[in-house]
């Protein structure tokens, strides 16, 4: 009876193929809408984990949930020095974690750090150390994979966070080493450069105190192009800067903070934001925040492709309809040689479904196949984790309820084919 | 297998199509069931095959009633060929045949195909759609279909009538030789009484009832 299905649905080439078609744009649609929320989802998650709140610069709060958190915008501003003491003094703060951004390698954003920030992430060394000395630079797995980088290189990285952004702005000055690459996570850190705070001041000429974490030196920066780098390769000690921070303060950009207790959750907001310089933001507030902006604009994209396969389901049953009625003398034959009625409805309600299956099959291939080409064609696609052949449980979901559309397309004609009086037919013919 | 058909009778409407036909068909015995439209023919061919009830009587088969066994008893015993639906229009007719033999006696015999297909002449068409037949083509294709499953009877239904002379002549020969070749009984209905001298035995209805009774030819 398969065999007969298939061969109808052969019979009819065009009708078959725009039916397959309306449900492959259906199920490619609402597979992608499905892969981009529930990956996007993830990565919200998985990047905020453990992060409590953001205190950065005075502006978009989501802004600075994106530029802090996840690395996909530019930072509000910066914030004083003296934040990061005044949190991580608070008895309901945990952990503070300071972040200096403002520069990238080849697109990979350089994040000025402490050692905190890899225990936030539960990121462990897989070969090296650690960054301790200025210019030292420990790499996430996949940076280091994909650009195939070992211990000892050097690089130098550039003002700004995309690859082209400051691709004139290298800080030819100051290479980093790198000294350690860091194990998968599954998070941004795969994706991050991590160094000392103070060496991000160091490139960009920010005059600061070395004493506590970098010896009991103190030195001044030039912002014009007369720096000059000594080659650690050769001498094997980190880089003097010579450069003059005129007028610049050590600062940082952001902190991530991880309450001690609940207690943190409505003291620590508040005595952030009575600070002029300071603002806090939520990351679950304005992740919730961002995915009901997206959500608006994907639930229309959901409701469209809905009706597209119902469209398709529709389509399904107009052809099966007027099938039913043209063939009713082959249906009444295969009654007579020995076909139930069973079999001939279900040879009615399998075209159905044979239909909705490669649909299916193929808008799902179609989906899987334009995420692969989308994140080889858009590289942030890439850096923001989508995969491309992660498969959902509930794609298979979305596969059920297409075949269902089809069979339930299939379920009028098919009771009309029930219905069929062999001899009736018979002497009608 | 001997058929039995012992005074059926049928009416459509008040009008009475088939009155106290009553007959009997030996193993392998061939006749033919003569008589013009609408003398109710068809309705008795229906019955004979279970395809429909009879008002009165009953159709007996071997040793068993084709009352609420139709479908069963059809299925395994006969092979039947209409005046017009002869194959299923999606299949090729080497397709049609194996699916006859799928649906009457659940497997399929490919060698048997083929040799059906030889006999009748059409193994070249074997891969031929119903439309893309000639007529004459489309009855042979119809005769193998039916003689495939390897029935007991053979029962045709105005086989020859979209048929010229010669063609008429060709078919009544096949389906003899057919029925003959696989030990089957053939019935054939029709109101060509050109068929006549085929066959040992004619069977004329008339208005619904038998005219002279069987009769030999």
């Amino acid at each position: 009876m398969i065999s007969l299905a298939l061969a109808y649905l052969r019979d009819r080439p065009l009708t078959t193929a725009l039916n397959v078609l309306l449900l492959a744009i259906a199920v490619a649609m609402l597979v992608l809408l499905l892969q981009f929320g529930n990956q996007a989802n993830d990565r919200f998650e998985r990047d905020a984990r453990g992060v409590d709140l953001v205190v950065g610069a005075k502006g978009s709060p989501l802004q600075l949930i994106l530029s802090s958190v996840f690395h996909v915008d530019q930072p509000t501003g910066n914030i004083p020095l003296s934040s990061l003491d005044l949190l991580r003094r608070d008895p309901a703060v945990g952990r503070a974690v300071p972040l200096a951004l403002g520069d990238n390698f080849d697109g990979y954003r350089i994040v000025g750090t402490d050692d905190s920030f890899a225990k936030l992430y539960d990121a462990r060394i897989a070969t090296g150390r650690t960054f301790d000395a200025p210019l030292e630079a420990v790499l996430g797995a996949k940076i280091a994979s994909d650009t195939e980088a070992t211990l000892g290189q050097k690089f130098v990285g550039n003002h700004g966070f995309a690859e082209e952004e400051g691709a004139e702005q290298g800080h030819d000055h100051a290479p980093f080493e790198t000294v350690g690459i860091l194990e998968p996570t599954g998070t941004v850190v795969d994706r991050l450069i991590l160094t000392s705070y103070e060496t991000v001041w160091d490139v960009h000429g920010i005059e600061h105190d070395h004493g506590e974490e970098h010896g009991e030196h103190k030195h001044e920066h030039d912002e014009d192009e007369d720096h000059s780098v000594q080659d650690t390769s050769q001498t094997g000690a980190p880089a003097i800067l010579q450069a003059s921070g005129d007028g610049l303060e050590p600062e940082l950009t952001a902190l991530l903070v991880t309450y001690r207790n609940a207690a943190g959750a409505i003291r620590i907001p508040a005595m952030v934001n009575r600070q002029t310089q300071l603002q806090s933001a939520i990351p679950a507030t304005e992740t919730a925040r961002l995915l009901e902006l997206m959500g608006a604009s994907l639930d229309g994209i959901r409701i469209f492709a809905w009706l597209l396969a119902v469209t398709g389901g529709l389509a399904i049953f107009v052809a099966l309809l007027n099938m039913a009625r043209s063939r009713e003398g082959d249906l009444a034959l295969l009654r007579v040689m020995g076909a139930s009625r069973i079999q001939v409805c279900a040879t009615v309600i399998m075209e159905g479904v044979i239909t909705a299956a490669l649909g299916a099959i193929i808008g799902w291939l179609a989906a899987h196949t334009l995420i692969t080409l989308a994140r080889s064609n858009f590289p942030a696609l890439a850096d923001m984790g989508l995969q491309a052949w992660q498969l959902m449980p509930a794609e298979a979901g979305l596969i059920l309820a297409v075949l269902a559309i089809g069979a339930l397309a299939a379920l009028i004609p098919a009771v009309r084919v029930y219905n069929i009086d062999p001899a009736r037919t018979l002497a009608r013919a | 297998m001997q058929l039995r058909v012992d005074k059926v009778g049928l009416s459509y409407g008040g009008r009475q199509v088939l009155s106290e036909v009553s007959f009997g068909l030996e193993p392998g015995e061939h006749a033919l069931l003569l008589g013009p439209s609408g003398s109710g023919k068809s309705s008795l061919l229906n019955i004979v095959c279970g395809l429909q009830t009879p008002d009165s009587g009953t159709v007996t088969l071997g040793e068993q009633a084709m009352s609420g066994q139709a479908d069963a008893l059809r299925k395994r015993h006969m092979g039947i060929i209409f005046q017009t639906l002869r194959l299923v229009s999606a299949l090729t007719v080497r397709a049609n045949l194996l699916l006859a033999q799928k649906l009457q006696i659940g497997s399929t015999d490919e060698k048997l195909v083929d040799q059906t297909l030889d006999r009748l002449g059409i193994a070249h068409r074997a891969k031929a759609r119903p439309f893309e037949l000639s007529q004459g083509e489309a009855q042979r294709a119809a005769i193998a279909r039916a003689v495939a499953v390897k029935p007991d009877i053979l029962i045709a239904d105005e086989p020859t009538s979209a048929l010229d002379h010669a063609n008429t002549q060709s078919v009544a020969r096949l389906l003899i030789e057919s029925a003959h070749e696989v030990g089957a009984s053939l019935l054939i209905a029709t109101h060509d009484d050109r068929l006549k001298d085929h066959f040992a035995r004619t069977i004329v209805l008339k208005d619904g009832t038998l005219a002279q009774g069987p009769v030999a030819a």
